[in-house]
């Protein structure tokens, strides 16, 4: 052979293409609008969202209450629950009153205050009151069955206290550790950051790589002497950094503006942050090595990534109370490791022992879609 | 190492197909030398870019091998790609980088040397004179800006065989020939080029030819041999009283007869051997008129090579109802129109008018203007200034009126593809207002003119090319319109197709039709009665074909084409701008 690329060890010529895809890659994350706009400005929409906007507390939730007949003791009971700042309270005689309330979402539960109450508590037997909530809305309804209980346990307490009777038995007694004010903001803070991380590492990946394949340029540099490896990992490396410096403007933001709590080490963030974007990046390169497209592309990472972060990961709705085919699905979902791992290094602290395990599950997950996604990215068009 | 000898490129036997379709390459077989520059020639879906493609080792074959400088292209197309300079379709740049940037970028991944790049990237910017525009995104540049600088890229590390896929298209006729003289420069040094491309007058210029049609191989060798085929049998028709197009139909359905095409005022024949042209010429045409042996072109000996053109009638021409012709008030008319785009004139002060039975072109490269022009007329663009009517109807106030009595057929067929031919013809005649009886009429005739019948199942987007413009065609023609809008019609298509495709427009046009037709193909000028030829937004010449070329004939010039008047023309406006700027 002449050709002096094979007979010189080719090192150098090596690291000096990737270091050129790396740069090219760059030039475009700077200089396209799109980039920019799913790095900084949607996970900004995102976090704004859920730091101001969405908000799973029960704050002046409108219930009716129904107080079967009137005594001082029950009427102090219905005082209390109009003096909650988490009801806005509509008065009844009757529950039947409410039905239909309800059933239009008018209120969000109907309370009863039954007609053995008053003789109860002078028995000092437990008192029961009834919450009726509307099952079809899952969350609110266990909210307001919460907030309920917590309304008759202070109430009795504070009862207590005053006569220094002997206070009631109490059925439930509900603590709440590292979120103690129950925030939901500072649970969905940290979640939405796993979004974000998907949104760069699956989305923005997969639109670059498909972008590439319709305007014409992959099948340009693929006619050079660059191989398949040195093309993936040229596009792996800027988007890695950009992951990650998207995470960081979420946490400096979520910690200065939204004064969500920060207890963990910068370490373990990184290394969590670092690891999700393995399987994320993976998945990003294996939907453009599918589809060559950028719409389909688009649609792919939409439904196979941000939705399953979104609603499969625990992030919004509890993973133990979801059918059981579901759960068993949620386990190729890499955010489902992500978030009670990043949740925990903002509210709780270093947790190494958990952290390993998410890690080493989000890298064998991650290396799976590398693996597939190398194989389908050899140098050939059709 | 591949001996002087040998060739550069040897294809055996290769045939590759996708899917369910006719093979796109079917036992093809060549070769490709050093030092010369091989023209790769089809229309489009003849299996051009899938040829490239595999010669670049990026595809593979289903069958037959392709050796490449020596190596398979299955076993060592890492070893092709470092010795080969590939231009693809798009030019491969990167639209969000500079000039420079791109650059850098191929000679990094090409591992050119660091030592070398100076004087690399200097005799290469001077070589496409964009030592000027070393900082400008590539997404900024003109079309032949984009193609000089994907050559440039191509050529970094001097390859052995460059391989450019279609570089003509889309590239007004300067640039086309300001590369063509690069490419020509490189030949000399031995380097092997492969330029792909559609345009047969492209095909000429070229040292040997690969041929190909529907996948098929029909020549391999020197263009010279294809049109040595008809020596002797072109033939050039003037001299004509009266309209010219009734006599191009008659000739074309004379006995002994194979091909022939408007020329301006003039007719082209090619006949079959021994025939008596002048007895042909007085039947269809008088006794007045004088036939003269002409230069035979690819083209003439390709429709040959098919099997002759089609006849001359056109029986959707004849089912039309005939337009009264005795008005002579315009049908199409622009006067003074302008678009501007942000601070960008996409058109400026385009004036002229179209007579009843008429046909005008647009002729300019891509990006000069002429689908804006085209779209206001068409009432599709709201004008920035001036006015356009059709049939007397202001566009701007009686756009329904207008657009009822126009007809418009698209850039690339706009056909809806995911419906079947039935449905489209069903769906465009419901759109242009057609009910009831008159629809099912319409309907069938239009499926029996152009024999849809065995394909009106298929979706559009699977027909092949020739039959999807066709159905263009139908769709646009189908309630009778007085003003029929083409947008570059016969772009791609085979030449069998184009004349087919013009047979039509020019038996519609003797029924009263008036046809505005925009085209990028100089050829294509040649069918209208007035042309007017736009660049860089301004009409800058306008006259009958053979006024144009006559207006640059020069003495070591006496017969110039449509190309070089076009050329010309465009020189002397540039000329113009510049004297105007140094005036001010």
């Amino acid at each position: 052979m002449s050709d002096p690329a094979f007979t010189r060890p080719e090192h150098r010529d090596r690291i000096r293409r990737f270091a050129a895809l790396v740069r090219k890659e760059t030039y475009q994350v700077i200089r396209d609008p799109s980039s920019i706009l799913i790095a900084i400005v949607l996970p900004l929409l995102l976090l704004f969202l859920f730091g101001y906007g969405v908000s799973l507390d029960a704050t002046r939730t409108r219930i009716g209450l129904v107080v079967e007949s009137a005594t001082s003791v029950t009427q102090d009971l219905a005082a209390s629950f109009q003096a909650s700042r988490y009801f806005e309270v509509v008065n009844g005689r009757d529950r039947r009153e409410f039905e239909e309330d309800l059933l239009v979402g008018r209120v969000r539960g109907i309370l009863v205050i039954p007609a053995t109450f008053a003789a109860d508590f002078a028995a000092a037997r437990a008192p029961k009151i009834q919450v009726i909530v509307d099952g079809s809305d899952p969350n609110t309804a266990s909210f307001v069955q919460n907030y309920a209980q917590g309304v008759v346990a202070t109430w009795a307490a504070l009862r207590a206290a005053e006569t220094s009777a002997r206070a009631p038995t109490i059925a439930v007694e509900q603590r709440f550790w590292f979120n103690p004010e129950l925030t939901s903001r500072n649970f969905l803070v940290p979640g939405s950051i796993a979004i974000v991380m998907t949104l760069v590492g699956t989305l923005l990946t997969s639109l670059v790589v498909a972008r590439e394949w319709e305007r014409g340029t992959m099948e340009a540099i693929m006619a050079t002497p660059v191989t398949a490896g040195e093309l993936l990992a040229g596009k792996i490396l800027p988007y890695f950094i950009l992951g990650l410096a998207s995470m960081s403007l979420c946490v400096l933001l979520a910690v200065v503006l939204f004064g969500v709590p920060f207890r963990g080490s910068i370490l373990a963030l990184y290394a969590l942050s670092a690891a999700f974007l393995v399987p994320a990046l993976g998945q990003g390169l294996l939907i453009s090595a599918a589809t060559k497209n950028q719409f389909l592309a688009s649609q792919l990472a939409l439904i196979s990534a941000f939705l399953p972060a979104f609603l499969l990961s625990g992030f919004l709705f509890e993973i133990n109370s979801m059918p059981t085919v579901i759960q068993w699905v949620t386990v190729i979902v890499p955010a489902r490791y992500l978030i009670p791992s990043l949740q925990t290094v903002f509210l709780a602290g270093d947790v190494w022992p958990m952290f390993g395990e998410a890690i080493a599950v989000m890298l064998l997950i991650g290396a799976i879609f590398f693996i597939v996604a190398w194989r389908n990215t050899r140098k050939r068009i059709a | 190492m591949a001996g002087p000898a040998s060739p550069f490129v040897q294809i055996t036997g290769v045939t590759k197909t996708f899917g369910a379709a006719a093979p796109a390459l079917d036992h093809v077989s060549g070769t490709i030398e050093g030092g010369h520059i091989t023209g790769l020639v089809g229309p489009d879906g003849a299996g051009k870019t899938t040829l490239i493609r595999m010669m670049t080792g990026l595809m593979m074959p289903d069958s037959g091998t392709i050796d490449v400088l020596g190596f398979d292209t299955r076993r060592d197309p890492a070893r092709i790609q470092t010795a080969i300079g590939y231009m693809p379709q798009r030019f491969g740049l990167y639209e969000d980088l500079s000039v420079q940037e791109n650059l850098n970028l191929y000679a990094d991944l090409r591992g050119l040397p660091r030592a070398e790049r100076p004087a690399t990237f200097d005799e290469l910017l001077t070589f496409t004179d964009l030592k000027r525009f070393t900082g400008r995104l590539a997404g900024k540049l003109s079309g032949g800006m984009k193609q000089k600088l994907g050559l440039a890229c191509a050529l970094l590390k001097k390859p052995r065989l460059l391989l450019l896929d279609e570089p003509g298209v889309g590239v007004d006729p300067i640039s086309r020939r300001d590369l063509w003289k690069m490419v020509k420069d490189l030949t000399t040094e031995g380097i092997g080029v492969v330029w792909s491309t559609a345009y047969l007058d492209e095909a000429e210029a070229c040292d040997r030819v690969l041929l190909l049609n529907q996948g098929k191989l029909l020549f391999t060798g020197p263009p010279s041999e294809v049109t040595g085929r008809v020596d002797g049998r072109v033939f050039k028709l003037s001299g004509m009283t009266g309209r010219r197009r009734p006599i191009l139909a008659k000739a074309l359905d004379q006995d002994g007869v194979v091909d022939g095409v408007m020329q301006g005022a003039s007719i082209r024949l090619v006949v079959e051997p021994k025939v008596d042209v002048a007895a042909i010429a007085a039947a269809v045409a008088g006794a007045d008129v004088t036939s003269a042996p002409a230069q035979p072109r690819f083209e003439d000996a390709f429709v040959d090579m098919l099997g002759g053109g089609p006849g001359g009638r056109s029986k959707l021409a004849e089912a039309t109802t005939a337009l009264p012709t005795d008005d002579h008030k315009p049908v199409i008319e622009a006067r003074g129109l302008t678009k501007k785009f942000g601070d960008f004139t996409a058109a400026q002060d385009i004036t002229f008018q179209i007579p009843r039975g008429q046909i005008f072109g647009l002729l300019g490269p891509n990006g000069a203007g002429k689908s804006t022009t085209f779209k206001m007329l068409c009432g599709l663009l709201k004008p920035t200034g001036g006015e356009g009517r059709v049939a007397g109807f202001d566009l701007r106030r009686d756009t329904a009126q207008a657009r009822n009595r126009l007809g418009y057929m698209a850039q690339k067929f706009s056909l809806y593809g995911d419906l079947s031919v039935a449905q489209n013809l069903e769906f465009f005649a419901g759109v242009y207002g057609l009910s009831g009886a008159r629809k099912r009429e319409r309907i069938k005739l239009m499926t029996e003119i152009f024999d849809f019948a065995p394909h009106a199942a298929l979706s559009a987007k699977d027909l092949p090319l020739g039959l999807k413009q066709r159905l263009a065609l139908a769709c646009a023609v189908m309630h009778e319109p007085e003003a029929l809008f083409l947008d570059e019609p016969t772009s791609g298509v085979d030449p069998i197709t184009r004349r087919e495709f013009w047979t039509h427009i020019n038996a519609l046009v003797e029924k009263g039709v008036t046809v505005l037709v925009t085209t990028h193909f100089m050829d294509e000028a040649e069918y209208c009665d007035r042309i007017s030829l736009i660049y860089r937004g301004r009409s800058i010449a306008l006259g009958s074909p053979d006024e144009l070329k006559a207006s640059v004939a020069t003495t070591e010039n006496p017969n110039p084409t449509m190309e070089d008047a076009f050329i010309a023309l465009v020189q002397a406006s540039e000329a113009d701008e510049d004297a105007g700027k140094a005036a001010a």
